[in-house]
């Protein structure tokens, strides 16, 4: 989408207003799933539904908008290994789904399954690896502390983005399909 | 014609997505420092013709043009929308999505911002063009603490600031109540006399507009224009009548009361309208023909509401609030921004609960009752219906409720296609939501809440946005749901809504109720009006000067002569 | 439904004054100095010179109290955690041992372990108060130009004020979308369980998401009417020229950081011990 000088207003735009979502639902959208200290995040599906439609670039700062404001706006202060972890989803997700042209409203078993593959990679990379990398270097954690815990929210969001995200991915597509053949009945 | 600043010649414009073209064999100039009017119902073409002056056609919004199109001798399709947009400011119809500051002294500024004029001039230029408007006190305020018609003022002090040559608004009023409606409708005149700027206006709301002369009234239908001419020879024709437009509402009195436009008659405004003793007769004998003999029918009650109290944390809300809905009753509920209007229908919906006072339902208090209990008998629609909408399919959509209260698949069908039946939507059934029109949306909203058969339905401005054509259908729908012995609770500034269709009107003003009654006694009151951000409708000004002592009683007449006519 | 949000309190403070670059500046460096230092002195210092600036501001504590609560919890469940996962950690760190308590099992505390986990809680502490009083004394009109002038983007800066002026709207419609369908009976609350719970989000979740995708559309093609993106550069109505004080803060900032590197590293190690 990158056109004349670097960004297009579109992907600033929803940058923006992903990070705005990103802060409303990080606050609101969390259901505890019922093990301690574990909640399915909503606000990751968006986040990979966002980097899906508009490209690496978007998802990168949704990443790092959305989460820095939403700790700072609620939570005082942004930990920023986290932050950095999320931006690192949304890039991932981007990069590894930028054949998928949902734009035209396709998106069948093919697709889904490169989503999915993007996604559980970008977790992987973020909780597992990335994540714990950085409390250690960043805040000196004990390491067996962080892995465990970056191992229980990148489970967590691999199934939150594998579930919310695919159903709100086909609900997107659905609505650019072409309705070429809609006859009224009687 | 050398000061021609826009031109279209035999223009014709077809969208990418669509096989018909949206513009046919357009050909129209303006003139510099001309004030016209583009009217047209929905789906004329006529906001596809400011996209194309504004340049979102074709930059943003792509398709195939034919014939010639200039704005100040150079065609905008060879230049860039940021070029275009220093010749054209426009002025679009959602607030929300154009004010993109964090205060309004920023957004004023956004487009000095993007065009890097330097700090001190950009506050100079912004300052002065906010006084221009006369909105200077509220530079450091946010979006969210203002109300629509700042906003919109807020839009037109940005282009004033841009210094264009030409204005363009894009259904300015589409959002406003009707005080704030006739106050931008005054502030563009005023600008456009002091500066001598070019002003063009897109809009289907022909008597508000005309609040303010303009130069020249442009009919479009099916994307072409079928009328081209000054309002007074406009009003004096029958093209309104085949344009699905609204004509001026004192008009169509004069003409049910037998008499003959002219354009001598100056029909553009009704403080300039020549009036003789020959139509005041006439008036009179139309009214005396029909006057009495409309009895109304009485309701039993079925929501109370018992002076309930309600506060925000330490802001109060609602005060005292007393009032009935009786059964089968269609009743409005006016006020401005923050008058509790939103309050109120969420403490009855149960997702707020009173600090004081009760609400009776059928005479049994349910202040104990949760939201979900209440949703069996009551039931909300929201003004936008995208914000209700979860479903793919329109079958899914009003089932939704249905299954997730427990009902078999089979009871489920049946109670869907009844309802999709009173709704006209059945030949739909099968379709996806995202294919159908905004209003037909609209319906599917109404629809997926009528499904649970409420007694009582709670709608947010059903009909904002919408035409006259669409606004006619979605309160004919509504009608009929009343007679089917619904209660239906419309949130509305629509005063012509209100004297059509309700049998009572309720006003809040500063979360007190300061008016109950028949709607046309209750909008008879200045001071009622004026704190609801109300305007006095053209027919109470036209009774008075035709000497009725009781101008309600004219607007009652009128109402029903012309539901009459158009059955 | 409504939660307390940090927010600019418009007060006239030293600290109210400076301009929204250099509070940018200040807070970030003071945020990676704090990060990357584990040297005890230098924590103290910078905690102590916080609680100063702090008192400065004037900021009232109502405005803040409400993240306090939420930050000692949260710190506390991380101390706990700590213990937890890694009661050793300290002796692994400073390489000496020295037993205070023996609980249970593997669980005894060290000396060591509370010296790091005070080190731990000071990081933390060295940073909230100036990020709480980034928030509270940083007029989000003057964030974008700030983070404009000191080297984003122009349109990544603009996108995060688009951010800030949309989260009350988006907040807003949240609100309204989850109060319709509770009105259609979806139960957002604890009684139902997991699997439906998810489900009714899905479907508050669905408009919320396709309304702004249409909702971004809508802004855009406002943008580009008013000309965003032509050009290279722009200008920022809300930026401000850099006072004494700004200079003044932004120097003490970086001799601070340059300070704190350097007693940090001089022993070769991040960590200050005393044992």
């Amino acid at each position: 989408m990158a056109r004349r000088n670097g960004l297009s207003i579109i992907t600033v735009v929803a940058i923006g207003i992903g990070s705005a979502l990103f802060v409303i639902l990080g606050r609101f959208g969390s259901i505890p799933s019922g093990i301690p200290n574990t909640s399915i995040e909503t606000t990751y599906a968006l986040l990979a539904l966002f980097s899906l439609l508009y490209g690496p670039v978007a998802g990168l700062l949704i990443g790092l908008i959305g989460h820095t404001l939403k700790d700072a706006i609620f939570y005082g202060s942004p930990w920023f290994s986290w932050v950095i972890s999320s931006g690192l989803v949304g890039l991932i997700i981007g990069l590894a789904s930028s054949r998928i042209s949902i734009a035209d409203g396709h998106f069948g078993r093919k697709e889904i399954i490169t989503f999915n593959v993007a996604q559980v990679a970008a977790n992987a990379i973020a909780w597992f690896a990335v994540a714990p990398l950085l409390d250690i270097l960043i805040y000196a954690e004990p390491a067996d502390k962080v892995f465990t815990q970056g191992l229980v929210a990148g489970a967590a969001n691999m199934v939150t983005v594998g579930v919310i995200g695919t159903l709100l991915a086909a609900a997107f597509g659905k609505t650019r399909t072409k309705q070429g053949s809609l006859r009224k009945l009687n | 014609m050398s000061n021609t600043i826009i031109e279209f010649e035999h223009f014709s414009f077809t969208y990418r997505s669509q096989q018909e073209p949206t513009l046919r064999d357009v050909t129209l100039s303006i003139a510099a420092g001309e004030k016209v009017l583009i009217a047209g119902p929905s789906g004329s073409g006529k906001s596809t013709l400011a996209h194309c002056l504004n340049g979102l056609i074709p930059f943003v919004h792509k398709g195939t043009a034919d014939g010639r199109l200039s704005i100040k001798g150079r065609d905008p399709r060879e230049l860039s929308i940021a070029a275009v947009s220093g010749m054209v400011g426009t002025v679009l119809q959602d607030p929300d999505g154009q004010f993109v500051g964090l205060t309004v002294g920023e957004d004023i500024a956004f487009g000095l911002e993007n065009r890097g004029v330097p700090l001190a001039e950009m506050n100079r230029r912004v300052t002065a063009a906010a006084a221009a408007v006369g909105i200077e006190e509220l530079l450091g305020a946010s979006p969210q603490e203002l109300s629509g018609g700042q906003k919109q003022k807020t839009m037109l002090a940005g282009i004033l600031a841009l210094n264009t040559d030409i204005l363009l608004f894009d259904e300015p009023l589409a959002s406003l109540d009707p005080a704030s409606g006739a106050q931008v409708i005054e502030w563009i005149d005023r600008i456009a006399q002091e500066t001598g700027k070019t002003v063009i206006l897109v809009e289907h709301r022909l008597e508000e507009v005309l609040h303010r002369p303009v130069d020249r009234i442009i009919v479009m239908e099916e994307g072409r224009i079928v009328a081209d001419c000054p309002p007074a020879k406009l009003l004096a024709s029958e093209v309104l009548t085949g344009a699905r437009l609204r004509e001026p509402l004192y008009l169509s009195a004069l003409k049910y009361a037998g008499c003959t436009i002219t354009e001598e008659m100056q029909p553009q405004h009704p403080d300039k309208l020549q009036l003789g003793e020959y139509q005041f007769a006439r008036l009179r004998e139309w009214q005396a023909d029909r006057a009495g003999g409309l009895v109304y029918p009485v309701y039993q009650p079925l929501l109370e509401l018992k002076e309930v109290t309600f506060s925000y944390g330490k802001r109060p809300m609602l005060q005292e609030v007393s009032l009935t809905a009786g059964k089968g009753e269609m009743l409005c509920i006016a006020g401005r921004n923050g008058a509790g209007k939103s309050t109120l229908s969420r403490l009855i919906c149960g997702l707020y609960k009173p600090d004081s006072g009760r609400i009776l339902l059928s005479g049994r208090d349910i202040g104990r009752d949760s939201v979900r209990e209440r949703a069996q008998h009551i039931g909300y629609v929201m003004q936008n219906p995208n914000h209700m909408l979860s479903k793919h399919l329109l079958y899914d959509e009003i089932a939704l409720g249905l299954r997730l209260r427990g009902f078999g698949e089979e009871e489920v069908r049946e109670k869907v296609l009844k309802t999709l039946h009173i709704c006209g939507l059945l030949p739909f059934r099968e379709w996806p939501v995202s294919a159908l029109s905004y209003g037909q949306k609209k319906r599917v909203t109404i629809a997926s809440i009528l499904v649970l058969e409420p007694e009582i339905l709670i709608l947010d401005e059903p009909t904002a946005g919408q035409d006259y054509g669409s606004y006619h259908e979605m309160m004919e729908f509504l009608l009929e749901l009343q007679q089917r012995g619904i209660t239906v609770i419309i949130i509305t500034h629509d005063m012509h809504l209100m004297l059509e269709y309700a049998q009572r009107t309720v006003v809040l003003a500063g979360g007190r109720k300061l008016a109950d009654g028949r709607p046309e006694n209750v909008l008879a009151d200045k001071g009622v009006m004026d704190s609801a951000n109300l305007r006095e409708t053209s027919l109470y000004s036209l009774a008075r000067r035709a000497g009725f002592t009781e101008p309600a009683e004219f607007v009652r007449t009128f109402i029903h002569d012309d539901r009459r006519r158009r059955q | 439904m409504r939660a307390r949000m940090l927010t600019f309190t418009g007060q006239n403070s030293p600290v109210h004054r400076l301009t929204g670059a250099a509070k940018l500046i200040v807070f970030i460096l003071w945020s990676v100095s704090a990060m990357i230092t584990y040297d005890t002195r230098c924590l103290l210092a910078m905690l102590l010179l916080s609680l100063v600036v702090f008192r400065m501001s004037r900021v009232k504590f109502s405005d803040y109290a409400f993240v306090l609560y939420v930050i000692l919890l949260f710190f506390m469940l991380n101390q706990i955690a700590i213990f937890v996962f890694s009661p050793l950690e300290g002796t692994r760190i400073y390489g000496s041992r020295h037993d205070l308590v023996h609980l249970v099992g593997r669980y005894t505390v060290t000396a060591e372990q509370l010296f790091y986990q005070l080190n731990v809680a000071l990081k933390y502490a060295v940073v909230i108060p100036l990020a709480i009083l980034f928030l509270l004394t940083t007029d989000p009109g003057e964030f974008a130009a700030s983070l404009n002038r000191i080297g984003v983007n122009y349109k990544i800066a603009y996108a995060v004020s688009l951010a800030l002026r949309y989260i009350p709207d988006i907040q807003r419609d949240y609100e309204q979308i989850s109060f319709s369908a509770q009105a259609r009976g979806i139960d957002l609350s604890r009684r139902e369980k997991l699997p439906k719970r998810v489900k009714n989000m899905i479907s508050i979740l669905t408009p919320l998401i396709l309304s702004s995708i249409e909702r971004i559309e809508r802004i855009s093609a406002a943008m580009e009417l008013r000309g965003f993106g032509a050009g290279r550069r722009r200008t920022w109505f809300r930026s401000r020229p850099f006072a004494f004080a700004d200079w003044l803060a932004v120097g003490c900032v970086c001799a601070i950081a340059a300070a704190s590197a350097v007693i940090t590293f001089y022993d070769g190690s991040r960590f200050y011990s005393i044992f």
